[in-house]
């Protein structure tokens, strides 16, 4: 079985500034990670590669810095790495990206034997959309099994495979074909340490790096800020409440007082709210 | 109307400085249409959530508001229509096929695309769900438009053009996105992100139906089976008018019962932040926040929960916000409306019990009287 998971680089949410006049997010000095969805995805991967046998390709699209993270995948114990770089895809909103990937992925079959299974994780921190997932699928035409919960069987010589998928109010039992592209949920399983043997391995490990030439791609009027229908026009920060929070006093005063005067201070701002808590609670 | 006698875009210096020069062909996509999701006979609240975004886009731009209704033939679809409609709606669209029962991605992507080629939207609006989710990536790359995901705001430019504002980076920045030069224009918009508007009564308008070009044969997933959510394990957070949560302050797993307890006695949902989720004590479907669930309710009491930028962008909905936390410099307090600065731990007992003698039956004839 061959399977390829894609994984991005991301910045380390938490430590984010924009720029005040330029308005740009400032990115120097920020950590990066790999997008913590794309671990689950990747844990998933190996767990059927241990089970099963065959090969994981990790497979990202980034700067050239973004080799670190597809080294730390390495350490997790994925056999390959793939690095899709090129100043074409620079500025790629998910259409381009999911063009971009869904050629190195058809590259990286001809190459290395096609895929069973292409993983993605759920959404990413930075961009976030959920969407490179399902765009993969389409133009590869694979079969789109998103938000997972369980992969519950795979019988690899009737191509066929059987998942348990979220939805709002259960559980979908589904059975389809593969090769199929998989979005997990988080949590799906427990992510594992790296082994120090794979450490090793993933120092010395060559990534193998295309451009989009060596990737195939020809149509480059698909890639990069010239393929992307969507545009970021403004990001800003959210704007605080003018007025800070009323306090309640709590200096030398009971437990039981300090209760009373809190659902008093709730009652007089929601006046309503006594009434139906009244009606239906307690 | 859009862009007739505009200046040639500037010369790239950078997309963003770029005007929405709309090719030919998509001059003629008008309309607002909004996806009812419909589950197992139960219309999904966003759905009517984003009639009333929608209501609004579709006055800016003077045009109509049309309901999208994909779903099993049968009384459950013509539901679905009434209630778009009762949300204002100005039309509805159906397809309805046994095939489009249970949900999977080929069939409803199809129906939905089939729909857009033929009557041409200039915005799709899409929860994001689940489901939203996985149609709304399908259908935005079949057609190859742009899609902006999660938004938290939406608008109209002078121009015509849909601003879409959303969260990014984990919720620390907004930024506002436009589809250039490809329509329709799609958004996804997390349930309880916006307020559900007023029903209309109004009569059933426009109706259009179209029939679905697909049968099983062409379909490779099938269904074996679905198992409901036990109505216990439901955590019905999203749409509860009175929420609990409790966060890292309240120091162990054997305290989340302080925080239960306080919801019993209200009649109120209960959840949590992220690290209780991440440590295993609460379940995933009760975490509030970016990553979690967003919720709106009347009263919100955060227990032992600092308010970090992602738990808040989750809860700014909330009429009331109410803050228990031991350090009166906690963020949360930037944007909660009452504030006690106490311990958790001992405070919620205390508090339990002051609720249920104020709202007693016995306290409770006072209030009538
Ligand atoms: C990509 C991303 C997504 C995220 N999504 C979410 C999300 O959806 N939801 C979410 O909640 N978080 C989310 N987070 C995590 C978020 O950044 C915070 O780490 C988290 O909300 C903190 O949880 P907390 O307030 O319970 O814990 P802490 O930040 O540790 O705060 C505990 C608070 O309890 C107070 N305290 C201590 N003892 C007591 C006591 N006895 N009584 C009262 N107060 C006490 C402390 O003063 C402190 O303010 C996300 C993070 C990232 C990076
Ligand atoms: N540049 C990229 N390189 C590799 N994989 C990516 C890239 N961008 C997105 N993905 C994958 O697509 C998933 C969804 O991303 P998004 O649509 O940005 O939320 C991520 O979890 C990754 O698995």
């Amino acid at each position: 079985m061959h399977i390829v998971v894609c994984i991005k680089q991301v910045p380390d949410s938490a430590q984010i500034r924009v720029h005040p006049v330029t308005n740009t997010i400032m990115r120097q000095g920020v950590p990066t990670i790999i997008n913590p969805y794309d671990l689950f995805a990747l844990e998933e991967a190996l767990r059927l590669r241990d089970a099963d046998g065959g090969e994981v390709t990790v497979l990202t699209m980034g700067p050239p810095m973004a080799e670190d993270a597809l080294r730390k995948a390495l350490t997790y114990g994925a056999d390959r790495a793939v690095l899709l770089t090129d100043r074409y895809f620079a500025g790629s909103d998910t259409l381009a990206t999911s063009f971009a990937l869904s050629q190195a992925i058809a590259k990286i079959g001809e190459t290395f034997g096609p895929p069973d299974i292409v993983f993605t994780g759920k959404q990413t921190i930075d961009g976030d959309t959920a969407q490179v997932g399902p765009g993969i699928a389409k133009r590869l035409e694979l079969m789109q099994l998103t938000y997972i919960a369980k992969i519950a069987s795979i019988d690899l010589d009737a191509h066929e495979i059987t998942v348990e998928r979220r939805s709002e109010s259960g559980t979908q039992m589904l059975k389809s074909k593969l090769p199929c592209l998989i979005t997990v949920l988080e949590g799906i399983n427990e992510i594992r340490r790296g082994s120090l043997q794979d450490a090793l391995r993933a120092a010395r490990s060559e990534i193998v790096t295309w451009s989009a030439a060596d990737a195939g791609i020809d149509d480059l009027t698909k890639c990069g800020l010239r393929g992307s229908p969507t545009v970021v026009k403004r990001v800003f920060a959210p704007t605080g409440r003018a007025e800070k929070s009323v306090q309640i006093d709590t200096a030398d005063k009971a437990l039981r007082d300090l209760a009373d005067e809190l659902i008093a201070a709730i009652f007089t701002r929601q006046p309503a709210l006594e009434h139906e808590l009244a009606c239906d609670g307690a | 109307m859009l862009n007739a006698n505009r200046e040639p875009p500037p010369p790239a210096a950078g997309r963003a400085g770029m005007k929405k020069d709309l090719p030919e062909h998509f001059k003629d996509y008008h309309h607002v249409w909004v996806f009812i999701e419909l589950e197992r006979g139960q219309v999904h609240p966003v759905s009517f959530e984003l009639l009333g975004e929608g209501r609004k886009l579709a006055d800016k731009l003077g045009v109509q508001l049309a309901g999208v209704v994909l779903g099993p033939p049968g009384e459950a679809s013509w539901h679905a229509v009434a209630e778009a409609f009762a949300y204002d709606a100005d039309l509805v669209y159906i397809v309805e096929a046994p095939l489009l029962g249970d949900y999977r991605n080929e069939p409803f992507t199809k129906a939905m695309t089939d729909l857009v080629n033929t009557y041409k939207p200039e915005i799709l609006l899409l929860g994001a769900t689940m489901r939203g989710r996985d149609l709304a990536g399908s259908v935005a790359t079949t057609l190859l438009t742009g899609l902006t995901a999660d938004c938290t705001e939406l608008d109209v430019d002078p121009d015509g053009s849909l601003a879409a504002t959303r969260p990014t980076f984990g919720g620390s920045l907004l930024c506002t996105i436009y589809t250039l030069n490809c329509r329709p224009q799609m958004a996804t918009v997390r349930p309880r992100v916006m307020a559900l508007p007023q029903r209309v009564e109004k009569p059933v308008g426009r109706i259009v139906e179209l029939k679905l070009s697909m049968v099983e044969d062409e379909i490779v997933t099938k269904v074996l089976g679905f198992l409901p959510d036990a109505q216990s394990a439901k955590a019905n957070l999203a749409y509860a008018d009175v929420v609990i949560a409790g966060g890292l302050g309240l120091g162990g797993a054997e305290n989340l019962q302080l925080v239960t307890k306080l919801a019993r006695a209200l009649g109120a949902e209960y959840g949590c932040s992220r690290p209780l989720v991440q440590k295993g004590w609460m379940p995933a479907e009760r975490q509030i926040g970016q990553t979690g669930k967003t919720i709106r309710p009347k009263l919100y009491i955060a227990a032992g929960i600092s308010g970090a930028i992602q738990h808040r962008v989750g809860v700014e909905g909330a009429d009331l916000i109410v803050a228990i936390n031991t350090n009166p410099n906690a963020p949360i307090f930037d944007f909660a409306h009452v504030g006690i600065a106490t311990d958790a731990i001992r405070f919620l007992p205390a508090l339990t019990e002051a609720f249920t003698r104020r709202l007693s039956p016995h306290s409770r004839d006072k209030l009538a009287s």
